[in-house]
């Protein structure tokens, strides 16, 4: 089983490492997260149209270079390195992703623009009853002459304050929790009737309360595909923050080593504790068990939709564990500095914890996993 | 208020002069004073007998140079207790003194460090020139590691938090008891449900190590290395409780919201409970470092209640 990246994939990661070397230093990040809109755009702008990467995972009739999952998962990882807030996941992944599936004139129109930077786009899909039930949709769509009319409420929407799309789950027929009647449909964020309550979020973007109120828009902003559509994409995009786990793991590891061997203690660097030696140890090797899952979980994403979807379940749960564990061991081996915004590690661990939650907890994974691999 | 009543209440109480005992203690009970521990520095922390802050005499007073950190509330603090280096000499444990410090006196300067949920709770706490009346001293000069190892032990024993973590507990319960997931209680999650019977468990059983501890003492033994077995304890339970509270948050853990600040009369993202769970967790992630690490708390147990 051969698998090494292709030249072009191992060109992607050097030329997104680099930038991000360059761009993304403690202090930078702390600033963009300081700004008034909590990021720097010109680096999104940059990444796209200076670097051309946003092109990788499309396909070349859209203006890409023909790559897919593994390209998104090379760039998620990068991204996790240095806990890069910007919209690759919402954009590229997540809007991107239904984009190509569903394909048609919003794919042919929308594409170009993600790939020019010029579209940020933002997945308004979690409402406050719903838990991780993505057919859990209180947002209506109702038909309205040869469009709809939205109303709904669209809780922690990440992006959304960046955003000049919303990628919008709601719901033309059906009860609450049925997946039928479960549409997906992409407009423009500026649409009369769509207000936000922005903050920032814990781990460093921002995010809204995205409140819809008699928002027209066109028939033509429905992304075909339905509830089964809408699971591919947030399993595309759950496999994508596992990768984006495996560079946050990997560099609490590699801090955690290194700041033992400076920190001084009983006249000698911690490193050399027997304790605080096989501890980092099992951090390494609960990291590998990261990258690993990701790994199995991109090469799983076009298997038929019970098979995609146990494997994307198996590798989160076990991400979520495996992050737990290397992020709390990476705190609780820094000490008291750990705890601080003083020093980088705290930061990964905060956006390594809302991943184990994002788009569902451990458990929520593990049920799933269970629910369709084992008979009742 | 532990840091008087609980941590250096006991040091005079037990090692204190009639006058220290006097001038201190009723304003201990009655709330007067906050006090603040100025114990770790950035160079000493699981290794606090390393400790730098030196302390020079003067004629009737100690001369203090030096800095700490990890001070909790020292913003606040009227008093504080410091061990210092009084003898730069001898044997690490040998040379340090336990005085008590006017927070108001010239030379102290107090620093914030902004923890991970956004609060500010500890400081860095930096003393040029501060001269202490020699009366302030508790105990012998140079035998200030016995009054700290003494309120290290008390300190470990309420570091436990059984009360706590017993409202902790309760309010999970009541959250996840509102908090629906699908269409009944999160509770009745069977994940969730076990996960919280656990934590009772576990909280029960340090309750009754307490209690026993707390028999121990009331019959005169004071609490010993044995406290540390409720350092640990207590400390990971308290972790695993807002764990469970950010777990039960779902995405309503993401958001950060900067709080009541004045003027500021926005309602909370999401459930009202749910803004403060992950500031918590990140937050609680202290206790199995603070007090001695839980790493200095199986070296104890190791050494002076196994004898390895």
């Amino acid at each position: 089983m051969d698998l090494s990246y292709n030249e072009t994939q191992g060109m992607l990661r050097e030329t997104l490492a680099r930038f991000l070397a360059d761009t993304y230093d403690f202090e930078s990040r702390k600033k963009m997260l300081a700004s008034p809109t909590g990021r720097d755009p010109g680096i999104w702008k940059a990444i796209a149209s200076e670097l051309g990467l946003t092109c990788a995972p499309f396909a070349e009739e859209h203006g890409g270079m023909g790559g897919g999952a593994i390209e998104n998962m090379i760039m998620m990882e990068e991204f996790g390195k240095v806990i890069a807030i910007e919209p690759w996941l919402q954009t590229v992944v997540i809007g991107g992703g239904a984009l190509k599936h569903a394909g048609g004139a919003l794919a042919e129109a929308t594409i170009p623009a993600i790939i020019s930077g010029d579209a940020i786009i933002a997945f308004a899909y979690a409402e406050p009853q719903g838990r991780y039930n993505l057919a859990d949709i209180g947002t209506t769509a109702k038909a309205d002459g040869a469009g709809y009319v939205l109303n709904g409420h669209k809780g922690v929407v990440y992006a959304a304050p960046w955003a000049t799309h919303l990628l919008v789950t709601a719901r033309t027929g059906g009860g609450r929790r049925d997946r039928a009647g479960v549409e997906l449909f992409l407009i423009e964020a500026n649409r009369p009737g769509i207000t936000r309550r922005d903050y920032p979020t814990v781990d460093g973007f921002m995010a809204s309360e995205v409140y819809f109120e008699n928002v027209a828009i066109p028939g033509e902003a429905l992304l075909t595909g339905g509830i089964d559509l809408i699971e591919r994409v947030v399993d595309e995009a759950t496999v994508a923050v596992c990768a984006e786990a495996s560079g946050i793991a990997r560099t609490m590891v590699n801090q955690t080593v290194e700041y033992t061997k400076q920190r001084k203690q009983f006249g000698q660097p911690i490193a050399k504790f027997q304790v605080l030696q096989h501890r980092m140890s099992d951090m390494f090797v609960e990291a590998e068990q990261v990258s690993s899952m990701a790994l199995m979980g991109t090469l799983k994403l076009d298997e038929d939709a019970a098979a995609r979807k146990a494997a994307v379940s198996m590798a989160k749960a076990k991400v979520g564990r495996s992050l737990k564990f290397v992020g709390q061991n990476a705190i609780q081996t820094h000490g008291g500095i750990g705890i601080t915004m003083e020093l980088g590690i705290g930061h990964y661990f905060k956006r390594g914890t809302m991943i184990e939650g994002q788009f569902g907890s451990i458990d929520h994974h593990l049920d799933r996993f269970e629910a369709l691999s084992y008979p009742a | 208020m532990p840091f008087g009543l609980s941590m250096v209440g006991p040091v005079i109480y037990t090692f204190g002069t009639p006058e220290q005992k006097a001038k201190f203690l009723p304003r201990i009970l009655s709330g007067d004073d906050w006090w603040c521990q100025g114990y770790s520095e950035p160079g000493a922390g699981s290794d606090l007998a390393s400790l730098r802050t030196k302390a020079e005499r003067d004629g009737d007073h100690y001369v203090v140079n030096g800095q700490k950190t990890w001070t909790t509330m020292a913003q606040h603090a009227d008093w504080g207790f410091f061990l210092v280096r009084t003898n730069p000499d001898v044997k690490q444990q040998e040379g340090i003194s336990f005085l008590l410090i006017d927070m108001k006196t010239p030379g102290i300067e107090v620093r914030p460090i902004i923890t991970l949920g956004g609060e500010h709770e500890v400081n860095e706490v930096f003393l040029d020139n501060v001269r202490v009346p020699i009366e302030n001293r508790v105990y012998e000069e140079d035998k200030g590691w016995t009054c700290a190892k003494f309120l290290l032990a008390h300190e470990r024993t309420g570091i436990a938090g059984v009360a706590g973590s017993k409202r902790g507990i309760e309010k999970i319960k009541e959250i996840a008891t509102t908090e629906m997931d699908g269409d009944k209680p999160l509770l009745s999650n069977p994940f969730f449900r076990r996960k919280v019977a656990e934590l009772e468990m576990d909280l029960t059983a340090l309750e009754y190590t307490e209690l026993r501890t707390l028999a121990g003492e009331a019959a005169g033994k004071g609490p010993g290395p044995e406290s540390s077995v409720l350092k640990i304890k207590g400390s990971e339970i308290q972790q695993r409780i807002t764990e469970l509270a950010l777990e039960a948050a779902g995405h309503y853990g993401a958001p950060y919201f900067r709080g009541f600040g004045e003027g500021d009369n926005e309602h909370p993202i999401g459930p009202d409970w749910a803004h403060r769970t992950a500031p918590s967790y990140f937050n609680v992630r202290k206790t199995t470092i603070y007090g001695g690490s839980n790493e200095v708390q199986r070296g104890i147990i190791a050494k002076m209640v196994l004898g390895l």
